[in-house]
């Protein structure tokens, strides 16, 4: 997809079915969660995360076929996906840094891991590496204030971090993912 | 002074972070009895006479007596035409307080006490379902939180008829999505329902109108892991544990750069000196102490004036900061104060819901003043503005707590620290960076670096 098709994506992905859009799997965890609350619509927030868990991130047809699912507006949903910030609206890469930037890390060095991993990922905040292996983005406080810096990538929390630490976790993921690769291949 | 232990820790004597306690172990060592006592032998009016007794109060930040506060919640006989179909107790897990870590460090510790806690809880407002609210990026937590709730279901502890009695709960973990407000109860309740948590306007408050309209009662992780301790050991007991008005024990917690940082629970009261350095062991060396921040981001800065202040609601309110979550953040004497206030307040400004205008508006203004200055370009007028903008953010100005919490940090900055705001604009910059003090800690931490820790985990 090219920058230009990216800005002006002209979204005609109404009325989607969730039938032909989200897999079996999918709309039985949705469903699931709709019977441990109140109101239907009140699941969009884990119904977004179900997709997102499935799929990396939330298209406009993934939203289209959630609140179609849920019978609740698109501009409901788009407004909770774009409230929250584990939801990705974008595509992103295969790993997902989090990188803490509240304030006992950054005390403690957030913006030398910071400057070390746009230097080595080139790129900013906000943005995927050309390979598609990683988005690098902030987050507020993970918790892990008494070990900062700290960051998350796939759920998993990093504490500690050091730039050879960092320089260590990148090479792992990277050979990790190459590894896969080639076995599917 | 009454006597008090001052190694007594109910809440965290079970923690364990490697291997937490699994239902026949958590029972072994004495769980469940509180929530039996309650169910099988008391009253729900009892509990609440008991808890009231105690003095516990709310431990998320605003201190709130836990006791008045589930009072207010309607109580209604069976056959009253105007009883809800249900009410609800939700668990604020929702941890982002940053400098803020003892939640996390219970929930992943001992699970099966926030259980037995929310029994406990949910019975004395006879609610029959309970969430626990638990923010999106703690993954571990979610994880040990779903399996002790298994196992009580599997023991009888959750589901119809508890332990044989009358009484059934249903308990569901709910993990968010993200953003910091989700903390406030009215934002949480509505994150719950699946909305943008935007906190509601109040009255009605949620012990009346709360989750999907019906009362409910948000409670927050370490202020539910006090009732089991206090249903099995009494009020007196809880009262015995601290030395000063202020019941129980408090978990405290120490970041920033001193000797070992970490959480200790410790009676309500102990002294700031107490925590920083019979604890924390004070600053790493070649440091001195500048301020902190004595209850997470949204509290006023103290300095070292106030070593001696007792860590409790009254006390530290008396100096004009808040206890808060008692999460101590350090300044210390190579970072910049004016650096660290922009840091709080970029936090505050992305997380601000955007609901009103002084909160939305206003803290991003206050970060493109204090980017200013700290690059070197501000003038005096700055500090005026800033000044201005503390009070045009302050409590009745704004929809929720948030945007005074933010003022906090920014006003007593601007009291204890004005001089280094001065000196920034006197200056042309940041005088740490002027003599490259910040660039040369910088460059150390490039090239010398400890050895690499397995995965970057660094286990203590």
């Amino acid at each position: 997809m090219t920058l230009a098709s990216l800005k002006y994506q002209q979204i005609n992905t109404v009325n989607i079915d969730y039938r032909t859009y989200l897999s079996a799997g999918e709309i039985a965890a949705i469903e699931h969660e709709t019977t441990l609350l109140e109101y239907r619509e009140a699941a969009g927030i884990e119904a977004l995360k179900i997709v997102q868990n499935n799929r990396g991130w939330i298209s406009d047809d993934s939203l289209f076929a959630i609140a179609n699912l849920l019978q609740m507006p698109v501009s409901q949903l788009e407004g909770v996906a774009t409230f929250y910030n584990l939801i990705y609206r974008q595509p992103v890469g295969k790993y997902v840094i989090h990188l803490c930037d509240s304030i006992s890390c950054y005390l403690t060095g957030f913006e030398t891991i910071a400057d070390y991993l746009q230097q080595e990922l080139g790129i900013g905040f906000g943005q995927t590496s050309s390979d598609g292996l990683f988005t690098l983005l902030t987050n507020a406080c993970l918790g892990g204030c008494d070990k900062g810096p700290t960051m998350m990538i796939d759920g998993k929390h990093y504490q500690h971090l050091t730039v050879d630490a960092v320089q260590t976790i990148l090479v792992e993921l990277t050979n990790s993912a190459n590894g896969l690769t080639e076995g599917e291949q | 002074m009454p006597s008090y232990d001052p190694n007594a820790m109910p809440l965290t004597a079970l923690v364990n972070l490697d291997k937490p306690l699994d239902f026949q172990g958590y029972v072994a060592a004495g769980g469940y009895q509180g929530a039996g006592k309650a169910i099988l032998e008391m009253q729900p009016s009892d509990v609440l006479e008991l808890v009231k007794d105690s003095g516990l109060k709310g431990r998320g930040g605003a201190g709130f007596p836990t006791g008045m506060k589930w009072s207010f919640v309607p109580m209604f006989a069976d056959d009253d035409e105007h009883k809800p179909d249900n009410k609800y107790l939700v668990c604020n897990a929702d941890e982002m307080e940053p400098g803020t870590f003892k939640d996390r460090f219970l929930l992943e510790g001992v699970p099966h006490q926030l259980v037995e806690a929310m029994i406990i809880a949910a019975y004395t407002i006879n609610a029959n379902k309970a969430y626990i609210f638990l923010r999106g990026e703690y993954f571990l937590c979610a994880k040990r939180l779903q399996c002790a709730i298994e196992q009580a279901y599997e023991n009888g502890w959750l589901g119809s008829n508890i332990q044989g009695s009358n009484y059934h709960l249903d308990l569901y973990l709910h993990t968010s999505a993200g953003r910091y407000i989700c903390g406030e109860e009215t934002a949480l309740i509505n994150a719950l329902e699946g909305k943008r948590a935007n906190p509601r306007a109040k009255p009605p408050f949620p012990q009346v109108s709360g989750l999907f309209g019906k009362p409910t009662i948000v409670n927050n992780v370490e202020t539910l892991s006090n009732l089991p301790h206090i249903l099995k050991h009494g009020a007196e007991w809880f009262k015995a544990l601290s030395p000063n008005s202020d019941p129980g024990t408090k978990i405290y917690g120490v970041s920033g750069r001193v000797k070992t940082t970490g959480l200790w629970e410790m009676p309500m009261g102990m002294t700031i000196r107490d925590v920083l350095y019979g604890k924390a062991g004070g600053l790493q060396d070649g440091l001195e102490l500048r301020g902190f921040l004595p209850g997470g981001a949204s509290t006023d800065f103290l300095t070292s004036e106030h070593l001696d202040v007792p860590m409790d609601y009254d006390n530290i309110s008396k100096v004009g900061s808040r206890l808060g979550t008692a999460g101590i953040i350090v300044l210390d004497s190579q970072n910049c104060p004016v650096g660290m206030i922009l840091n709080l307040l970029k936090f505050f400004a992305q997380e601000s819901c955007g609901y009103c205008t002084p909160c939305r508006d206003g803290t991003p203004w206050v970060v493109e003043i204090l980017t200013r200055i700290e690059n070197g370009q501000g003038s005096i007028d700055d500090i005026d503005s800033l000044n201005k903008l503390c009070d045009f953010m302050w409590l009745g100005k704004t929809h929720c707590a948030l945007a005074p919490g933010a003022v906090e940090p920014l006003r007593s900055g601007l009291k204890y620290f004005q001089d280094d705001f001065l000196q920034h604009i006197e200056q042309g910059c940041c005088p740490l960076k002027k003599d490259h003090i910040g660039v040369g800690l910088k460059q150390n931490h490039l090239t010398k670096n400890p050895p690499a820790a397995v995965n970057g985990v660094k286990h203590e």
